[in-house]
């Protein structure tokens, strides 16, 4: 028996909300393919608004406590983002209406395009891709285009780092690309003489992150950019850390040819319980023309209108469309309502405060916590969650522990490269108060390992629910709610 | 980690048990501990199907890994075990008996010459642990 | 603001860290590239941005001005007030994906539900937590076919009448790759039977819309019958409230079902975000891309859910993973979630019905001026094609000047169809709408 879920509520009869009749004349429905019966919960709204308020209160949020989940960005999400994007002529706008009609939301797209390639140093930019995830699928698919183009198709070799994200490997293997891992050095870099190696005439691309997975800037980056253009491979950069950038550096300007950014990471937009996200993907000059279409395009005319003229075109090679319309278009709004709050003061103090607050959560945690990588961290960094001592306790038991002092967890496992991995994300909106209670928590979940550890591997205790049988989950598939005894049609 | 004497095993795990002219294949005490809790398999082989040695005839998955199962040897499938699908745990509790996945009737025994030992497979699992 | 830190905190963090300035923490990023100009406008107040972005918002007309008859896979319905004051609450919005459950029973029990309520519409038996949209989904969908059959078969048979721009983005996902797409070049007024003499032995799927891009349902029994004999999956991606009246896929015996669940409660917002739905038969349950909530139990024996079946996904598979997936459109499926519950089985077939209504009454009244024809022949759901008079570019270019915004052009996509219009007609369009849009049609042809 499961939860009480919203169709064991349900009441035969009961409405949640009402239509007005309709006002033209009737047209008879046809028999034929009418459905039989319509399996759905009848509910007053409020016993609807009591049900999703009460299940809200189960959930962690940025808006309830610290949530240091590393390569994820939980920053605080501004509430004017939300105002801006509820505004009536961005919300109440049809994606196919006449362009003359929406030159507003026009206008915000391509300067969202100008400043994010501004950010990043690049040439040109797309919105379309909805994800980081499916930003990368738009650069790769950009890289396999670009060497069709230039006659080269048998580039069909992506290099990975062994500390990437999955969705790298992921995405090179949906395009058809065979992936090949490269090696870390000992101070977390990618191993040159490794990449050397595999630098042949099959090579298409590298996709680096940077900082790392590790949290940590690749110091040999501009190497790494020159051994793969000699190559003749390009550079795809993975975005997800960006927010150590913001104002630091230019991926664009240091090899990078190809770069997601994560809206919903680096701009501050919610997350939603997992999404929407948005992957934006910015081009050097040389892929411009293969960008996704349609992009937003100004016409700047001398017939001595004030304004310029926005509309859409689809650049020349274009890899062509990778999703309906043009991209999670309220995403856009908050991201560009966060540039504009901060303008490039205020960003470059994002990246100075992210990294700040990592280096001095750093510096409180690594004497009791191994730290794998010992260097100056940007904005994460990567701990081990074991001690020798202690065989039984593992990171996830740290993690399930820390839900008892009221945070959430960092990532776990993750990079694979770390074992026991605890990568740790602070960000730049949390308070130096915030971040020392963090790590008198972590202090004494490490005293806590050695001297009781059955208080970890019980954890938590404090929440809603306790330790959740996965194993259970996937043997007993059950992926549906029961309907309630009285449902009838 | 329980390695059986009379068996012959591969780089990737599995055990091959050699039955006059079968082979019948499973995989090993180590990669069910690496696996942990079993919650499913699927075979991607038929009764009567050719199979070529490293042709993947399986899928097996745990809470937290997913890994494809290699075929030994080739030959012929002449036996699957349909009882493993049901109860994919059994591969936890007893990876060497019950938990023998396919026969195979070999077209080239010679083949087994290439596999390991349980003297082999017992130093290639100490050197992966340290 | 955003960043709390006073200049004594900054000091005695930098001292802990043992650094004399914030700056010396870059000393990995080679000197020349560190610190580069930003050429964007300065910062502003909330005030003042809030000021600017009401100026950009003004410069759109939204459909409380004008009128709106444009529909081709986005759609104006009304949104309860409920559905907005759930997904802003900062315990939904902002929350991370639910990978550690026991902090997260909100959302997961959510897209529980969410699930449930796309298996019960579309009779499906698994559903994912959502897909990025319609197109994604669609695109999701063909792969999961491919991966169905283990890469084997190479082919994929698509209707003309799939929205054309979840067609385009097949061809991009699949582009460069041995695997063909057939059957979008037949003739735009084809029915799904002639799809059938184009399925063979190489067919991964069959994908169909449901109602088509054209506003027509058909009847899919034979084509789920021929398909399934030649050994393909079946796809069909549905405007989810048709759902609400016509039969389910899963009455066809389809075999996936993808989708835009925009019209559940999801606002316009000029095309996203919106709400992809992918949903599958029990069997295939491991080839489907994106999370799975299902329900378990805890260390207590007390119910909860958990992301299930993850072995699928791409940061345990990487490199073998079918999909590289790791989001989903999690506030938007909560919202759809809560239209749905809110509406419940009788709402959401009187607004569905609503639709059809307006909808066959403004095809009548427009078919009924001379010179206008209409050009879908059949059921249709709320959407129609008419042939015009004149160019539909002309046309709209006239109705805005009378301050109505006209259907969508179907030249755009099916060259020689510049003369017919697919109008979108939904409970949000009155009577008065639809009488001064004939009126208007009339004048402008006759007039």
């Amino acid at each position: 028996m499961g939860k009480k879920t919203i169709y064991d509520k349900s009441v035969p009869g009961r409405r949640g909300i009402r239509f007005p009749k309709p006002e033209v004349p009737e047209t008879p429905l046809p028999d034929a393919l009418l459905r039989a019966d319509l399996p759905l919960p009848e509910v007053s709204e409020n016993e609807v608004i009591r049900h999703f308020t009460k299940l809200s209160q189960l959930n962690h949020g940025v808006d309830i406590g610290f949530y240091p989940l590393g390569s994820c960005t939980m920053k605080y999400n501004p509430k004017v983002n939300e105002a801006a994007a509820r505004l009536h002529g961005f919300s109440q706008i049809h994606p196919l209406q006449p362009e003359e009609t929406v030159q507003g939301a026009l206008h915000l797209m391509y300067q969202l395009q100008e400043h994010l390639a501004e950010i990043g140093g690049f040439a040109g930019v797309t919105l379309q891709p909805a994800a980081g995830a499916h930003g990368e699928l738009t650069g790769i698919l950009m890289v396999k285009k670009y060497h069709e183009v230039n006659g080269e198709p048998h580039r069909n070799k992506i290099l990975v780092p062994d500390s990437a994200h999955g969705t790298n490997p992921a995405t090179s293997a949906m395009s058809g690309f065979i992936v090949k891992e490269i090696p870390s050095d000992e101070r977390g870099n990618v191993d040159l003489e490794a990449l050397k190696a595999e630098c042949d005439e099959t090579l298409a691309g590298f996709m680096l992150t940077n900082p790392n997975t590790l949290g940590l800037f690749d110091e040999n980056v501009c190497d790494i950019a020159a051994i793969v253009h000699q190559a003749g491979g390009l550079m795809y950069g993975d975005g997800a850390n960006m927010n150590a950038l913001l104002g630091i550096a230019k991926p664009g300007e240091f090899g990078v040819d190809i770069m997601h950014y994560n809206l919903h990471k680096t701009f501050s937009t919610p997350h939603g319980g997992g999404g929407p996200g948005s992957g934006p993907v910015g081009v050097v000059e040389k892929l411009v023309d293969f960008l996704p279409g349609p992009v937003v395009v100004m016409e700047q005319d001398d017939s001595g209108f004030d304004f310029p003229y926005y509309y859409f075109a689809t650049p020349k090679h274009s890899i062509g469309r990778m999703k309906s319309f043009h991209g999670q278009f309220g995403v856009m709004v908050r991201a560009y309502t966060y540039i504009l709050m901060h303008g490039p003061d205020g960003l470059r103090e994002v990246g100075e405060l992210a990294v700040l607050n990592a280096n001095y959560l750093m510096h409180k945690l690594k004497g009791v916590y191994r730290l794998p990588y010992d260097r100056v961290c940007m904005h994460e960094f990567v701990l081990e969650g074991r001690w020798p001592e202690v065989e039984d306790i593992h990171a996830l038991d740290i993690s399930k522990r820390l839900m008892d002092f009221g945070f959430h967890p960092p990532t776990n496992y993750f990079p694979l490269i770390v074992r026991e991995a605890l990568m740790i994300e602070p960000t730049e909106t949390e308070t130096k108060e915030t971040l020392d209670a963090f790590a008198d928590a972590m202090l004494q979940i490490a005293e806590e390992a050695k001297t009781n550890p059955d208080l970890l591997h019980s954890a938590p205790h404090n929440t809603p629910i306790g330790r959740l049988d996965e194993v259970h989950a996937a043997k007993n598939l059950i992926l549906c709610c029961g309907l309630p005894d009285s449902y009838s049609d | 980690m329980k390695v059986e004497a009379e068996y012959k095993y591969t780089q990737n795990d599995e055990w091959v048990r050699v039955e006059g002219n079968l082979a019948v294949i499973g995989i090993s005490d180590f990669a069910q501990d690496q696996l942990s809790d079993i919650v499913f398999l699927e075979y991607l082989v038929s009764k009567d199907d050719e199979v070529a040695k490293g042709d993947e005839f399986g899928t097996i998955e745990s809470v937290k890994a997913a890994s494809d199962i290699y075929c030994p040897v080739s030959g012929v499938v002449v036996e699957l075990n349909e009882e493993l699908l049901d109860a994919p745990e059994t591969v936890n509790s007893d990876p060497y008996g019950e938990a023998w996945m396919i026969k195979v009737e070999m077209s080239d025994p010679d083949e087994l010459d290439d596999l390991l030992d349980a003297a082999a497979y017992s130093k290639k699992i100490e050197e992966s642990e340290s | 603001m955003f960043h709390p830190h006073t200049q004594s905190d900054r000091d005695e963090m930098l001292g802990l860290v043992g650094a004399k300035s914030i700056e010396e923490l870059f000393e990995a990023v080679p000197a020349e590239f560190r610190f580069p100009e930003l050429n964007l406008p300065p910062q502003l107040t909330e005030m003042e941005v809030m000021d600017l972005l009401q100026d950009l918002s003004a410069g759109n007309e939204t459909h409380r001005d004008l009128p709106m008859f444009l529909g081709a896979g986005a759609y104006h319905h009304f949104i309860p007030a409920a559905v907005d004051a759930i997904i802003s609450r900062g315990e939904f919005l902002t929350a991370y994906t639910p990978y550690q459950p026991e902090i997260s029973q909100g959302t997961l029990q959510a897209v529980f539900e969410f699930q449930s309520h796309v298996i019960n519409l579309t009779g499906m038996d698994v559903s994912n937590a959502s897909h990025y949209d319609g197109a994604t989904a669609a695109a999701e969908a063909v792969n999961m076919a491919r991966t169905v059959s283990r890469n084997k078969r190479k082919k994929a048979v698509i209707s003309p009448g799939l929205h054309p721009h979840y067609r385009e983005t097949i061809n991009t996902y699949n582009q460069g790759d041995d695997f063909t797409i057939v059957g979008e070049d037949l003739a735009p007024d084809s029915t799904p039977e002639d799809l059938i003499a184009l399925i063979d032995e190489d067919t991964a799927v069959v994908l169909v819309a449901y109602p088509d891009f054209f506003g027509r349902v058909y009847d899919l029994t034979e084509l789920a019958e021929k398909t399934h004999q030649a050994g393909a999956l079946l796809a069909v991606s549905v405007n989810p409230l048709a759902l609400a009246l016509f039969k389910s896929p899963g009455d066809f015996d389809a075999d996936i079902v993808c989708g835009e669940g925009q019209p559940l409660g999801i606002p316009l917002s000029y095309g996203g975000p919106y709400l992809g739905l992918l949903a599958t038969k029990d069997k295939y349950v491991r080839s489907i891309a994106g999370r799975l909530v299902g329900e378990t139990i805890d260390v207590n024996g007390e119910p909860g859910y958990v992301l299930t079946l993850s072995t699928r996904e791409q940061h345990i598979k990487r490199g073998r993973a079918s999909s590289n997936i790791c989001s989903n459109q999690g506030l938007m499926a909560l919202a759809a979630t809560v239209y749905i519950s809110l509406l419940g089985k009788d709402g959401l077939r009187e607004v569905a019905n609503l639709n059809y209504q307006n909808a066959h009454y403004a095809a009548r009244k427009i078919s009924g001026i001379d010179g206008f024809e209409l050009w879908t022949d059949g059921l249709f759901f709320n959407e129609f094609a008419v042939r015009c008079p004149l160019p539909v570019a002309e046309l709209n270019e006239r109705l805005l000047d009378a301050g109505i915004i006209g259907g969508y052009e179907l030249g755009q996509n099916y060259p020689g169809m510049e003369d017919t219009m697919l109008v979108a007609v939904t409970e949000m369009n009155r009577k008065e709408d639809i009488d001064y849009l004939v009126e208007v049609l009339k004048e402008v042809a006759h007039g």
